[in-house]
């Protein structure tokens, strides 16, 4: 007696009844009622075998353990640094995982790493109360120099790294930029002064049109006819 | 005299036409416009975000807070004075009462959402249009919620019961001064489009019993128009084609 209500990749909105029966099993962004599943956001369905979940189109980030973001120094602490991470949280960044070198009790930790500095970093806690910490102990974590700082909806990132990082590495190849997406919707990017503007221009379009399909060929012909 | 037909020729239970738009204001999270008739809402939300002053703040869930306020030149021409007054800070409170049920902010602790809504014109059933608008701001915004929030009014003019009441009849006593028994009432009723329970049940004047059963009745079938209109803005922005797409 179970059956779906709405067809795959079509948008939803809060409330709407998604499908009814016991035998489909309410995922990401959905609950069940009695015997129907709702929705609980704005978005795409998916349905894989008896899963069925929302996708969602905007939303706020939650932060996640292993996640790399990139963030903004707002205050320094005694023992390490106060990071944005254009949430409703602030993180916390310790000396000890800022950097290997040895960190002399009184030394200056502005030299280091100043207020409005902007950096990338791993989370490797996350509480319940949603207090955050971050390292910079792996590869490819460090403070950004140069380049500009791009905000986009955090949904939106997957989009613009594209399946298998095609996307991003699409928009690498035909700008000629360094680029590094943080979960957290802030992109990183630095190149040639054109190149900058033609790679946001790219990821800003890809912002706007993620819900379209054919996009990537939309994105290549984008970057390709300004060349 | 009684109010044998309504001053703008509508049939009782005929709403006034309504216009829906989200994303009208980039810089928010989300965002919505919501007309009906003369009646014109503008809700943008932010958040979550964190929350100031922070004795407010809540550890088990994020909150929310509304903001209302008619734009100085919305109403008939009389200024009206900018900021918040007792009125504006009532409705602000029934609008977070009338969204806060479905809205689910578990997620986000210690934390605010923002909705701030501003009527650019203003005709009656404001705080309906701005809960309406509100609960497409918050969808659109990608908040996690149960389901949508509609709202409208409906109300009695003489013996008729009619739903979506404009300024002129919500005063109608004023020019019908024939008739001693003229009873205006006016309602304003939010439902949760589901479970159809009520999150908004205001009202201004008198009614009996068994009126206010019927008014509700026709209220009910309004809302559901109004869902109607809701859903079809959410959904249009994402059409193939639209804005240029």
């Amino acid at each position: 007696m179970s059956e779906i209500l709405v067809e795959e990749r079509k948008i939803v909105v809060p409330g709407e009844v998604l499908a009814s029966g016991l035998d489909y099993v309410p995922g990401e962004n959905c609950y069940r009622e009695e015997h129907q599943i709702f929705s609980k956001l704005l978005g795409i369905v998916n349905v894989s075998g008896r899963v069925i979940k929302v996708i969602p189109l905007s939303g706020p980030y939650l932060p996640k353990v292993g996640d790399k973001i990139i963030g903004r120094i707002m205050d320094i602490t005694f023992s390490g640094w106060r990071v944005d991470t254009n949430t409703a949280y602030s993180a916390m960044l310790n000396v000890k995982d800022a950097t290997t070198r040895f960190i002399k009790k009184e030394e200056d930790l502005s030299k280091i790493l100043a207020i409005d500095d902007y950096v990338i970093v791993g989370i490797v806690n996350v509480t319940s109360q949603r207090l955050i910490d971050v390292s910079m102990r792996e590869p490819g974590l460090k403070k950004i120099q140069g380049g500009r700082i791009i905000e986009i909806n955090s949904q939106k990132v997957p989009r613009v790294i594209g399946k298998k990082a095609s996307m991003i590495t699409l928009i690498k190849e035909k700008t000629g930029c360094e680029i590094t997406v943080g979960q957290n919707g802030l992109i990183w990017v630095l190149g040639t002064p054109e190149g900058e503007v033609r790679a946001e221009r790219a990821i800003k379009m890809i912002e706007e049109k993620s819900h379209l399909s054919g996009l990537t060929e939309k994105i290549e012909s984008f970057l390709g006819g300004n060349q | 005299m009684v109010y044998r037909e309504r001053l703008d020729g509508r049939k009782n239970n005929e709403l006034r036409p309504m216009e829906a738009k989200t994303k009208v204001i980039p810089n928010a999270q989300g965002s919505a416009s919501f007309k009906i008739g003369r009646t014109w809402a503008l809700a943008a939300v932010y958040g979550p975000r964190e929350i100031y002053p922070k004795f407010l703040a809540d550890p088990k869930k994020g909150i929310l807070r509304c903001h209302y306020s008619m734009m100085p030149f919305s109403g008939s021409g009389e200024r009206i004075r900018p900021g918040s007054s007792r009125r504006a800070q009532e409705i602000a409170m029934v609008m977070t009462k009338a969204l806060e049920p479905v809205v689910d902010l578990s997620q986000y602790p210690n934390s605010v959402v923002d909705v701030f809504v501003e009527l650019p014109q203003t005709d009656a059933g404001t705080r309906c249009a701005a809960i309406t608008a509100a609960s497409m701001a918050l969808a659109d915004a990608g908040i996690p919620m149960k389901d949508l929030v509609s709202a409208v009014a409906v109300g009695m003019a003489d013996d008729k019961i009619i739903a979506d009441l404009t300024y002129k009849e919500e005063h109608i006593n004023e020019f019908n001064e024939e008739s001693k028994q003229a009873v205006v009432s006016d309602i304003p009723i939010a439902m949760i489009h589901h479970t159809k329970e009520l999150t908004l049940l205001q009202m201004d004047g008198e009614i009996s019993k068994e009126n206010l059963m019927k008014a509700l009745k026709l209220g009910q079938e309004a809302i559901e128009k109004v869902h109607q209109v809701q859903i079809a803005a959410l959904k249009e922005y994402f059409k193939e084609g639209s804005h240029g797409n």
